[in-house]
């Protein structure tokens, strides 16, 4: 019996309509763990590297986590990876929500779509009954609209809808995922499940799923919900609101934007604005999020109300979480309010949060500067909500301008030249990131933002403090109860962080000591995505109930997987080198990781070469940043580095076994 | 007729604080697996979140009693602002809904309070305090009537579903199969 995990994929090939049942090899788990990691390896398998987004053969894979549909807290994420049509690179883009357990009491682990489908369809997958069904009446139709609509049509309230919007039938190359309250955004999936004529996967699922040793797996969950009421409690003092607690940001609870606003940039990551958050402000913002809440709300299985249900007035409603709530409102210099009509409409259209906002400022930067004429914007309203809200449009249909811009930033300015290319300023692996900029380099986020293969800040961080205490008496008092460590030399590092002085910015914490700290924080967001578990409970916050010392235990005692700290890091580390792989294989170099230009008004280009260098070394990589055939054999991905070698990645030098030749020599 | 003490076990529900995570339910299924917390599976929880986010409806309810199918609280409620059917607050087993029947079986299931628990584990799992567990002694009067156990229960749900001579025709096959 499979314990955690079904043991069954959903193979589905949309050219042919063909749908398979397929059972999976459990060493793979063993390997792989699950969501991310086996996702992963199937896409390394099957996908190779001169397959584009947009051809039937590459995948689209909607991924359990290995621990979804346990009672493991805050374990829900679908993890969806496929080929990203914005970098051309692996996307691997997750949500939150009620699919990935649902799919899992359905009886599989992952749905693997293939091929693409003549005419706009949906999935229906009922426990054992999977169907392919017609959804031309769906064309054009919002995501959460789709999803009421679907489960109508079916009489199926309970079932669980991941559905596109227009944009990803447009494909729109920053086009998410929905489900309800949480969607997959990164990336531009959305736009390949538009490709291949998905609209909607609905999966409704009553079946059991088996945990290896009850007693023992129930009790690690009530430790962590004891811990969750004990932090709910004991919230960290001396960081900012958003820090202090567990779960993803609660900006659906907070009112206090002072930090964002202030700290981030708006418009196209462009301005920052001291001194914007007046009394006057909070009040009005204040008043304006109370009338459009009527709850907070939860994922799957969990305690921390980090989303929201939101109706605006004569709009439909809707649920948001996170940081959604400023984005819209800062990339167009308006409130609020605004920024909560918007966000409606561009969850209905399914579009990534944070791309869409910056891509319209830039568009209106381009107008404003002249490199776009009032002649590319036919029928554009003055007003600037209206421009905004006109510009969406004109993305997720594509027309005139907007099929441009619905490419984002980076190919937009490629192909509208003139100067263009200066103001997509803010990219990373040609991705929109967070507007924010600071002053001087930060060694920390500089290896996060450059070696991050999810291309998404807020993805790895986490678990070490974003900056040091003022006072050595609060960053001893902070390490006192600090179990999460996963070496007590890192309580260490943060004690003797100093705000100035020698052991200050940049370059203390040492480069070594960066790439320790990151290797860390990377190494928990990965497990997370293998387990679908939240990175609220995790990864991101500060002292999370899910540890590098508890998740062996919920593996081995939920999975059947024996584990320990050291397998599951080398678990860990071996698909993380397989995406990193992927990646490679399809040109990634040392050349395409660093952050934006203008990130950091102050740099250190000798220091950043260092922390490359030195973080290359630490994972194994070569100083392209390739792994090494060594640390590929260390890990048994010797596939990986045959491939490398065939294709001249890797020279044939080095696929030489080192002991064969120290063997020869000894003999000699 | 006779009176005795009785102690009633309740779980208060407050809607208004449920934050929709449904983790009643997944405790609950696992707390009824054998062996216990060896599966888990939602559909066979004794609670159920009925919900409807769009209208911002959250009903936890939890299974009581059995009731047939003809049950006329079939009406709509309006409370504040929000619309209900009946049904969303009724506790009962009933043959035209899906909750709180096995899902392979069709038979009613029914809460327990987590027998030998302290408290019911849907209201330990509940973090955000929309179900809290009462329990009080009151005076009843105890018909003396047999409350109908499992197999009952299961037996009416069957005739319900399949009528009676069609119920007696499978148990004569199936005793005919087995001798």
């Amino acid at each position: 019996m499979r314990y955690a995990e079904t043991g069954y994929n959903l193979e589905i090939d949309l050219s042919r309509g063909n749908i398979e049942k397929v059972a999976t090899d459990p060493k793979e788990t063993e390997l792989y763990l699950g969501g991310l990691g086996t996702n992963a390896k199937l896409i390394w398998d099957r996908v190779p590297p001169e397959v584009e987004p947009f051809s039937p053969d590459n995948l689209l894979i909607f991924g359990a986590g290995l621990l979804c549909g346990t009672p493991a807290t805050g374990c829900n994420r679908t993890i969806v990876s496929t080929i990203s049509p914005q970098t051309r690179l692996l996307a691997f883009s997750m949500m939150g929500g009620f699919w990935a357990p649902e799919l899992k009491y359905a009886g599989y682990d992952k749905v693997v779509l293939r091929g693409k489908s003549p005419d706009l369809v949906y999935i229906w997958i009922h426990d054992d009954k999977v169907e392919i069904r017609d959804a031309s009446h769906l064309r054009g139709k919002g995501a959460i609209e789709t999803a009421e609509l679907i489960k109508q049509e079916l009489n199926q309230p309970k079932a669980q809808v991941a559905a596109i919007g227009m944009a990803g039938e447009n494909r729109v190359y920053y086009a998410s995922i929905e489900q309800g309250r949480s969607s997959a955004s990164r990336g531009g999936i959305g736009a390949v499940m538009g490709d291949k004529g998905v609209k909607a996967i609905v999966v409704r699922g009553t079946r059991d799923l088996n945990i290896a040793r009850p007693e023992e797996f129930l009790g690690l969950c009530n430790e962590v919900l004891d811990y969750i009421k004990y932090r709910e409690e004991h919230p960290i003092p001396g960081v900012m609101p958003i820090l202090a607690g567990l779960g993803s940001p609660q900006e659906m609870k907070v009112h206090d934007e002072k930090w964002h606003t202030e700290n981030f940039m708006w418009g196209n990551s462009r301005e920052r604005r001291k001194g914007f958050w007046t009394d006057e402000i909070a009040k009005e913002w204040t008043e304006t999020m109370e009338k459009a809440r009527t709850r907070l709300i939860s994922c799957f299985n969990c305690p921390m109300k980090c989303g929201a249900t939101i109706s605006m007035p004569g709009l439909p409603t809707y649920m948001m979480k996170c940081f959604t709530k400023l984005t819209y409102t800062m990339g167009a210099f308006s409130d609020l309010d605004f920024g909560l009509r918007i966000a409606q409409k561009a969850t209905e259209y399914g579009v990534d949060g944070f791309s869409a906002p910056q891509v319209m400022a830039f568009a209106i930067e381009l107008l404003e500067n002249g490199i776009l004429s009032k002649d590319d914007f036919p029928g554009m309203p003055e007003d600037n909500e209206g421009r905004f809200f006109y510009l969406l449009d004109m993305i997720v249909r594509r027309e005139g301008i907007g099929d441009l811009l619905a490419n984002g930033t980076y190919w937009a300015a490629k192909e509208i030249g003139n100067g263009a290319e200066e103001f997509a300023h803010n990219n990373i692996k040609k991705t929109e990131q967070l507007p924010l900029k600071l002053s001087m380099l930060n060694p920390i986020y500089f290896l996060m933002y450059s070696t991050g293969e999810k291309i998404n800040i807020t993805q790895i961080e986490g678990q070490f403090p974003q900056a040091p205490f003022p006072t050595r008496e609060a960053r001893e008092e902070f390490v006192k109860d600090w179990i999460q460590v996963p070496d007590d030399r890192f309580k260490q590092y943060f004690v003797d962080w100093e705000l100035r002085g020698e052991n200050s910015m940049p370059f203390y914490p040492t480069v070594e000591m960066c790439c320790d700290i990151v290797d860390w924080q990377e190494r928990m967001h990965y497990i997370d995505d293998a387990l679908g578990q939240c990175a609220g409970l995790s990864s991101f916050p500060l002292k999370p109930p899910y540890h590098i010392h508890n998740y062996p235990k919920f593996i081995s005692a939920g999975a059947g997987i024996e584990m320990d700290e050291e397998k599951l890091t080398a678990a860990a580390k071996r698909y993380r080198t397989l995406v990193r792989a992927i990646n490679i294989r399809r040109g990634m170099r040392r050349k395409d990781e660093k952050p934006p230009a203008n990130h950091w008004k102050k740099r250190f280009p000798e220091l950043e070469e260092q922390l490359l260098d030195a973080y290359y070394k630490l994972k194994g990589w070569n100083r392209d940043g390739i792994p090494t055939a060594e640390s590929l054999r260390e890990l048994g991905l010797d596939y990986v580095s045959e491939d490398f070698i065939q294709r001249g990645i890797l020279g044939d030098d080095e696929a030489a076994d080192p002991t064969a030749n120290q063997q020869a020599a000894t003999a000699q | 007729m006779t009176s005795k003490k009785k102690t009633i076990k309740n779980i208060k529900i407050d809607v208004d604080k449920c934050n929709g995570c449904r983790a009643c339910e997944v405790i609950c299924s696992s707390f009824h697996a054998m062996p216990k917390y060896s599966s888990n599976n939602p559909a066979r929880s004794r609670i159920r979140v009925i919900h409807d986010p769009l209208r911002d409806i959250y009903v936890p309810v939890y299974a009581g009693e059995y009731a047939v199918a003809e049950c006329a609280g079939r009406d709509k409620y309006v409370i504040d602002g929000k619309e209900y059917d009946e049904c969303a607050f009724c506790r009962a087993a009933c043959p035209s809904r899906e909750e709180f029947k096995e899902p392979d079986s069709g038979l009613p299931l029914k809460c327990d309070m987590c027998e030998g628990e302290d408290e019911p584990l849907c209201v330990k799992w509940c973090l955000v305090d929309a179900l809290t567990y009462e329990e009080r002694e009151e005076e009843v009067v105890v018909e003396e009537e047999d409350t109908p156990d499992e197999i009952e229960i299961g037996l009416e749900t069957l005739i319900n579903k399949h009528g009676l001579d069609k119920l007696l025709d499978t148990v004569e096959q199936l005793a005919k199969d087995k001798s």
